[in-house]
């Protein structure tokens, strides 16, 4: 067809406005299972890293300008872990988030990669199962760790946590990741420690009591 | 229209369809997209997964063009063909991430990729703008099938040499594999060499 200003105006006005219109139609109809989808993936990344739980209450902190979320597992009342989701900006490839579970004793339960994008066949192997990431942190007491300044760090840094074979970049955002969820955990933890603390001291008067149980 | 020539209309279609997958093969006839299959095919399930969702868009964008190809005055053709691309695009995105949040999981980077696709706005302009919606969805799927069976095998190669698997099935050999393969130059190594293979294979 012949082209005048017109026409391509018109032409170009009309593919667009039919072209939003369907992608805001599809939004509409995709929003809620989107949404419906990612809650379950959040669920289903909580149950992996925690023991037995009913219920979760979460929180959100800010460590070192990024936002980190704790939710507390509970299970008949007694705390049974804590899950963090935890995130770092120093992946090879942007962003990487985990998720870390803390019994209440502190020991490493698991750690599950919710997002990375670092090099296929390298750097994801930190989502496999039984990686040495892993494996360095499984079922232990991260103060027990060798740190450095008072950090996890891996061989190359002065720790010792094994590194993944060529991919020392992605290593070390992992670690990174681990102690924000390590720092927010010792946050939490310590607050309701503090909690339950001031709970046992004042049984003897209960309006205290339920005043403690607000804080 | 006489019996015989109905006939040979109907052989046409199908060598609309079949010409996409071994004479005008997209990866190693056309050599169209590479970025994506160099990227993608780090394993047989991503190119497989890749293919698949560069077919559907392709199919899509193919008739919707045919079918507004005379409305469209020829200057201002290929933005109009990259907004209906693009937007077939996030379609496809968005019910990807609702419907099968596994597959987004494990593909969403490369999506958006296939916007940037050089095969489809290839298709589009020289087969899609000239050809009616029928022919054009045909064109599509055989393109199509010849993107992604090409990008499953790149991938499959790839990740037997580099990681010892298939389609994620341990093969028990990962301890011997060079890990070069799953990287950049492994990609073009592989590529090189399925060219040669399939277009010696072609030509006899």
């Amino acid at each position: 067809m012949k082209s005048t200003l017109v026409n391509m105006t018109a032409v170009l006005f009309g593919i667009t406005l039919v072209a939003s219109a369907g992608v805001g139609v599809v939004n509409m109809i995709t929003e809620e299972p989107i949404a419906l989808a990612k809650e379950a993936a959040t669920k289903a990344a909580l149950t992996e890293v925690l023991p037995a739980f009913d219920t979760t209450e979460e929180q959100t902190l800010e460590i070192d300008q990024l936002p980190i979320t704790v939710y507390t597992a509970t299970k008949k009342g007694q705390v049974a872990g804590y899950a963090v989701q935890t995130m770092t900006k120093q992946g090879f490839n942007g962003v990487v988030r985990l998720m870390v579970g803390f019994t209440p004793e502190g020991e490493v339960v698991n750690v599950n990669v919710l997002e990375q994008s670092e090099t296929p066949g390298l750097g994801t192997k930190m989502a496999d199962e039984g990686n040495v990431l892993l494996g360095s942190i499984q079922g232990q007491k991260l103060e027990n760790k060798k740190l450095v300044d008072g950090k996890l760090a891996v061989r190359k840094d002065g720790g010792d946590v094994d590194a993944l074979t060529a991919a020392t970049i992605s290593s070390r955002a992992y670690v990174d990741a681990v102690n924000r969820a390590w720092e927010a955990y010792r946050k939490v933890a310590s607050d309701a420690a503090a909690v339950s603390n001031s709970v046992t001291a004042q049984t003897n008067e209960p309006e205290a009591q339920e005043g403690g149980q607000n804080e | 229209m006489s019996p015989r020539l109905r006939k040979e209309g109907k052989m046409n279609k199908l060598k609309i369809a079949l010409s996409g997958i071994v004479k005008n093969n997209p990866t190693f006839v056309l050599v169209l997209g590479m970025c994506p299959t160099l990227g993608t095919t780090t394993s047989a399930e991503n190119g497989m997964g890749m293919g698949l969702a560069t077919t559907a868009v392709l199919i899509m964008s193919n008739l919707v063009i045919s079918l507004i190809k005379n409305l469209i005055p020829d200057k201002v053709r290929i933005p109009a063909f990259i907004v209906v691309i693009a937007s077939f695009v996030t379609i496809i995105q968005m019910l990807m991430q609702a419907f099968v949040p596994a597959l987004y999981a494990s593909l969403g980077v490369f999506i958006p990729l296939i916007v940037v696709n050089c095969i489809i706005l290839g298709r589009a302009e020289a087969f899609a703008s000239k050809n009616s919606p029928f022919d054009s969805m045909l064109d599509g799927v055989g393109i199509g099938l010849g993107f992604t069976l090409s990008l499953t095998v790149i991938g499959a190669v790839r990740e037997i040499l580099g990681s010892g698997a298939i389609f994620g099935i341990n093969l028990g050999i990962s301890d011997y594999t060079p890990l070069i393969f799953v990287l950049a130059p492994g990609a073009f190594l592989v590529l090189g060499y399925l060219m040669v293979l399939f277009n010696k294979l072609a030509k006899k």
